[in-house]
């Protein structure tokens, strides 16, 4: 999130697309209810009408898979009524900025940019004209018809009500209604905001359905405002925090880039990831990316190498090369991989096709899974239709505490980090995974320094200095206020900074006091002025609210550096730093000071510095040629679609995604079923406000598996009525790749589309169940058997094993399915 | 004191029924096994276990639109209250809040409550051969505590406190709603405990009665007889014969009020 | 400054008894019911699913939870908890959480209980042999890559910060390059 949960009740109008919030955030109503008694409208855009669509004061429905079709129509009507916040289009935005003439979009390129070759685009008509000295060539009047602002009018001229409405089959008076509405925010002092989450993310097109958000947040001035911005709710309590500590393929933490095999040498990594920029008001912060480097390889391994040294220790990836979650259950599937850990997760149901993750797991010779409960992962080898004995998985099932039996931080969607207590010791011998991890380590160092082993110094000589030791040498009780100070980080020698002089193993206040040279540490730069010598900030209970807007600026700590709202710099006038929102300033200059937020890399009013400044120009990016399928978003029919082509150019799929259904590249469990008369349907994923992901955690607890028993899936009466299916009725659902039965829920909630003059059906599976807690599967003596039961398996039996091309998250939001009643 | 009372505004209700399981968790109410009958609701319907629960029903409305509906149902602490009134032993009773509590240890397990109950909230259990029902968490109000469910509803839905400050913000919703809400509760049983404002009619709403009363034969029982079966010792069986001869014998099953099919 | 939500009502001294027209509708003011929270210790702690980030306060007596509720200092619920947030008793109230290490060996019908120490010393061989047979200094170009292919993990969202930092760290250092978690899926 750029903003946060209490800043959601500052909005003027609140579209929830690609999420469910009031059932699986529910708290976030609180202050979806406050906007709205406070005026602010709440519209609500999913193809089955939710718990939140109930609350909402506009509902449209869209089929699954076609939310760019939706979006780049607002974005069309913006242009076309010239809605937009001018100023801060012209100004924080690279709207003005000038392309290559050689660049081709979608509509004069058969539904393709220019640059494509195999599934891979070369960029370089992507990219910017430039001046002579080296910074982007603009034109601040925005007509010149290679501008930025012009191709978007000029790509988006294509996404009209009628075209929108034929892919979409959302009514064309509902696309107006909801164009209307949420345009409006952008006049100067209104704001509009956006709450998604996987509805947004699951998509092969999922990075560029945001995308199309963020164009439409920037061409109204909505991000860096209060009641504002682009905000992602994450479903996971720390799902923030273990992304920020880069338990990733691709990052180190604090987002710094996995080193590839050809930097060999610090410097050239330094070299590759550090932006440089020629425009003069831009502060590019990453220009800092070398000291947090160096800070990162000191707390990866201390004073006792030299920096180059512990750049050698850390493993490198080949460039171009992915190494993501549906990567490793591929390898996996084919033998390739040995040794698993599964800690803290139920792969077996939270992966896609989850057949072949559960035929993959039986490939491994063995799995360590640490878990709070028995689940469909770490018993794999005994699920319903298995043969234990033709499996030779060693798997090792660990109980470990939970969140109330340990302490430590977490960080919420809003980036703040919480500090926990522990109530109670953990049951049994269950231990914090902090344990497990530390006593692992310890045991696997100590047989290096025994036996040694290829590379045994990256192990034996990373610093662990959590804790007491024990006779061998090994920490069993951590001492996590350790690891805390270590990810903020310290000085290691004495250093004197404007005139400041900062002792040796004193904290480092904040990451701009972070050095290049070694003589500061920090795990994770983001998170340095978490813990300093003032104390644990994360801990932090004053809830005062002195900013009038909700900040809560005193209650434990977000970052970067306790900033609640991201980009606030883009809040005020460039000209005059006035806010564009006077009622509900975000920063406010006093004569000498911003006060309010922490401001977002801001110099004094008018002095011209740019507020993105991540960016290495200071400018947001309404035409993004960083991502791998286009700088602009452009409408593909998922993976699996009920169409015979796609309606807007004859490019059926997005081009760039990774396939893995042909010959020579997948297996047989990697089929597809696209226009395919036998799997008309088409069927999207869902999560009950009652159970948590894959259910691991809540099905085992009576409650709520009393409240939510059972898979379901929910099909409009027309459906129902021609699959002669009544309400409560067992339902097999079958995709190409997996089935499951499951209860019908007959619902006026799903409605029939119609998509280009034929009727579409839409369905929905929520995803929460599993078959380790179900009655009828073999319980052996000293297994645990759950007091309720709950019924079914995980929907992810049904969802294609294919990913977004860029983030390679799987498209589990839309894919094509039949329905039968169970046993016709 | 002044009476407390609970307003549930039915347009604020997400359905997300942190009032359900908060009833559970503060009481310590055990869950049964459910199984999905086509409903999000469970368990079906309120039991001697489920003291509070969100009815969802779906009504039509225009050519593609739907209606989710959510009702928190459970005692609704009637001013006028029958349980009370046909209640032979003293369980059921008046709080000095005005709510309606109940004693487990003084009940007999007669189940007059349970017929004499316009919405059908007190639940007998025969394995224990007493009947149970929502007290307004009645040891929080005694600590200063408002009732569980009420501080779990994350939207402002539930709402408790004094009745002159509840029924005037209630009114005063219902004026902003503008024909988009209608109240409930506040014009039968001398008025309960619990208000509604319900998002669509009450007619729309399942398992809702549209006028509900105090039957006649519990104001003759409680008005007349009663009283007597208090007083005098040995009134209880003499009470509950006379009671036996107005309304004859009548069988209370566990779940005797399904007046309408749920959704 | 700090505000305090935790009395919602004012406790008043004395119960003004009205004057009842019937025996029955007389209000009854019984001694006032202890709360089951009373005398239990109060530790604070954040909601362990979703990503919105509640106050919960865990009422203990004698090392028991007795009690899991909305903390009303908390500026985002202020009080308030979802129906998944509500039940945390329920996870550590449980008895069927795991409680102590199982194993299954190769093609076997069951779970072993065995102990920590045999566990984590098989898991460390397995891991080196793992390691040892297949680590990769050099990449098909003849780039020093110094990992291992043959090792994956995943996990986890449900670890907390100091965990996610040491679990990372723990496994760059053996060289893993197959490192993932939620945030992917």
């Amino acid at each position: 999130m750029t903003n946060h949960w209490n800043d959601l009740a500052n909005s003027d109008c609140i579209l929830i697309m690609g999420s469910n919030a009031a059932s699986n955030h529910p708290i976030s109503f609180k202050y979806v209810t406050m906007a709205r008694e406070r005026g602010g409208k709440l519209i609500s855009v999913d193809p089955r009408f939710t718990q939140t669509s109930s609350k909402a004061d506009i509902y449209a429905p869209l089929r699954s898979g076609t939310d760019i079709a939706f979006l780049g129509g607002m974005i069309k009507y913006i242009l076309d009524h010239n809605l937009i916040h001018t100023s801060y289009v012209q100004n924080y935005t690279n709207a003005t900025y000038l392309v290559n003439p050689a660049f081709r979009m979608p509509g004069e390129n058969n539904g393709l940019f220019s640059g494509l070759t195999g599934n891979k685009y070369d960029k370089a008509t992507w990219s910017f004209q430039t001046e002579a000295d080296g910074t982007a060539r603009k034109d601040l009047s925005m007509k010149d018809p290679n501008c930025v602002y012009q191709l978007l009018k000029k790509h988006y001229a294509r996404y009209t009500l009628e075209t929108v409405s034929r892919i979409t089959g959302t009514p064309k008076d509902k696309l107006e209604e909801v164009y209307r509405t949420y345009a409006e925010t952008g006049k100067p002092g209104k704001a509009g905001t956006i709450m998604y989450a996987m509805g947004y993310t699951q998509h092969t097109v999922g990075t560029q359905n945001i995308r199309a958000m963020s164009i439409i947040q920037l061409l109204l001035g909505n991000i860096g405002v209060a009641g504002g911005g682009v905000n992602a709710l994450r479903g996971e309590a720390n799902v923030q925090g273990s992304t920020d500590h880069a338990l990733l393929f691709h990052i180190l933490p604090g987002y710094l880039k996995m080193p590839t095999a050809s930097q060999e040498t610090l410097a050239a990594y330094n070299t590759a990831f550090t932006p440089t920029t020629k425009e003069p008001d831009s502060l590019n912060w990453w220009k800092n990316y070398p000291k947090y480097t160096a800070s990162l390889l000191r707390a990866y391994y201390g004073m006792g190498c030299t920096l180059d040294e512990a750049y050698g220790y850390l493993p490198k990836i080949d460039g171009g090369v992915n190494y993501s979650w549906l990567t490793i259950f591929d390898k996996m599937y084919k033998g390739k991989i040995e040794g698993f850990f599964a800690w803290g997760q139920n792969a077996a149901c939270s992966g896609a096709s989850s057949n072949k993750t559960r035929n993959a797991l039986g490939n491994l010779e063995w799995m360590v899974n640490v878990n709070l409960f028995d689940n469909e992962t770490g018993s794999f080898w005994r699920a319903p239709g298995t043969d234990p004995s033709k499996i030779k998985t060693e798997v090792f099932l660990l109980p470990c505490a939970s969140s109330i039996e340990k302490e430590g931080s977490i960080t919420n969607s809003s980036r703040l980090m919480q500090w926990r207590y522990k109530a109670v010791d953990p049951p049994g011998e269950a231990k914090p995974d902090g344990e497990i991890i530390s006593e692992l380590y310890c045991r696997i160092r100590k047989l290096y320094e025994k036996e040694g082993g290829p590379f045994a110094e990256a192990i034996t000589r990373l610093s662990w200095n959590y804790g007491m030791p024990d006779g061998n040498g090994c920490i069993r009780k951590l001492d996590v206020h350790r690891i805390a100070r270590e990810i903020n980080g310290y000085f290691l020698e004495d250093r004197t900074i404007d005139n400041v002089t900062y002792k040796k193993g004193t904290l480092v206040p904040s990451f701009a006091l972070l050095q290049d040279d070694g003589s500061t540490s920090s795990g994770n730069w983001l998170y340095c002025n978490s813990y300093t010598e003032k104390g644990n900030m994360a801990a932090r209970r004053n809830n005062h609210d002195r900013s009038g807007i909700g900040l809560h600026s005193d209650w434990a700590w977000s970052w970067p550096v306790n900033r609640r709202i991201l980009y606030n710099g883009a809040s005020v006038d460039p000209k005059t730093g006035r806010p564009w929102d006077t009622k509900r300033p975000v920063i406010v200059w006093d004569g000498s000071n911003w006060v309010g937020d922490v401001p977002d890399g801001v110099a004094p009013p008018g002095n011209g510095r740019k507020p993105f400044i991540m960016k290495p120009n200071g400018l947001a990016s309404i035409f993004g040629p960083g991502l791998a399928d286009g700088p602009f978003p452009e409408h593909y029919e998922p993976f699996e679609s009920p169409l015979q082509k796609n309606i807007i150019s004859p490019q059926m799929i997005n081009p760039a995604i990774k396939r893995w259904d042909r010959e020579g590249t997948g297996t047989a469990v990697d089929s597809r079923a696209t226009a395919d008369n036998n799997f008309p349907i088409v069927c999207t994923t869902f999560r009950l406000t009652e159970h948590w992901q894959t259910g691991l955690m809540t099905r085992w607890q009576p409650w709520l598996a009393e409240m939510q028993p059972e898979v379901f899936i929910e099909i409009s009466p027309e459906l129902a009525k021609i699959k002669g299916i009544q309400n409560g009725e067992m339902v097999t659902v079958k995709s190409i790749r997996g089935s499951l039965d499951a209860v019908a829920i007959v619902t006026r909630r799903f409605r029939p589309f119609s998509i280009d003059g034929k009727i579409v059906h839409e369905v929905g599976i929520p995803w929460n169940f599993g078959w380790a807690t179900t009655k009828l599967r073999q319980y052996a003596q000293g297994d645990k058997k759950p007091d309720l039961f709950t019924t079914g398996d995980s929907a992810n039996l049904l969802t294609p094993f294919i990913g977004d091309a860029n983030t390679m998250i799987p498209e589990s939001k839309a894919f094509m399915v039949n329905i039968t009643k169970k046993g016709a | 004191m002044a009476r407390k009372i609970k307003l549930f505004d039915a347009t604020k209700c997400t359905g997300c029924r942190a009032c359900q399981l908060a009833c559970k968790q503060w009481n310590n109410l055990p869950a049964k096994q459910t199984e999905n009958r086509g409903s999000y609701q469970n368990p079906e319907k309120l039991s001697p276990t489920t003291w509070a629960l969100i009815r969802f029903d779906e009504v039509d409305s225009g050519v593609n639109g739907v209606k989710w509906l959510f009702r928190h149902e459970a005692c609704m602490h009637c001013t006028d209250a029958a349980c009370v009134k046909v209640c032979s032993t003293g369980a059921l009773y008046k709080t000095e809040y005005g709510t309606v509590a109940l004693d487990s240890g003084k009940c007999n397990g007669c189940k007059e409550c349970v017929s004499a109950c316009p919405f059908g909230i007190p639940q007998y259990d025969p394995s224990t051969q007493k009947v149970y029902k929502c007290d307004m968490c009645l040891s929080r109000l005694d600590n200063g505590l408002e009732p569980a469910c009420v501080k779990a509803c994350p939207t402002g839905a539930l709402r408790f406190g004094d009745e002159d400050e509840i029924m005037s913000a209630a009114r005063e919703r219902v004026a902003e709603l503008d024909g988009g809400g209608y109240l409930y509760g506040d014009k039968f049983v001398g008025g309960t405990g619990m208000l509604y404002i319900l998002q669509e009619k009450p007619t729309l709403y399942s398992h809702l009665p549209t006028a509900p009363s105090v039957p006649t034969s519990v104001i003759v029982w409680k008005d007349w007889l009663k009283p007597l079966s208090l007083i005098a010792p040995g009134g209880v069986l003499a009470a509950a014969f006379l009671h036996y001869l107005i309304k004859g014998p009548k069988v209370v099953e566990e779940s005797s009020l399904d007046k309408k099919g749920d959704a | 400054m700090r505000i305090t939500r935790r009395s919602f009502l004012k406790v008043s001294g004395a119960a003004v008894v009205a004057a009842g027209i019937g025996v029955n509708l007389d209000p009854v003011k019984a001694h006032a019911a202890t709360l089951k929270t009373r005398f239990a210790k109060e530790t604070t702690t954040i909601c362990p699913y979703c990503g919105v980030g509640c106050g919960i306060i865990v009422s203990t007596r004698n090392g028991k939870v007795v009690n899991t509720e909305g903390d009303p200092d908390h500026p985002i619920n202020r009080g308030a908890l979802c129906p998944k947030g509500g039940s945390l008793i329920q996870i550590t109230r449980n008895k069927n959480r795991l409680d102590t290490p199982l194993y299954r060996a190769p093609y076997a019908k069951e779970w072993k209980p065995v102990s920590w120490d045999w566990a984590l010393d098989k898991i460390a061989h397995n891991v080196k042999k793992s390691r040892d047979k297949s680590f990769m200094l050099k990449n098909s170009k003849g780039q020093t890559v110094n990992r291992i292919e043959t090792i994956a993990s995943v996990g986890s969202s449900a670890l907390d910060n100091e965990e996610c930092f040491i679990y990372q760290k723990f496994l760059r250092s053996l060289g893993l390059v197959y490192i993932e978690h939620q945030a992917r899926i």
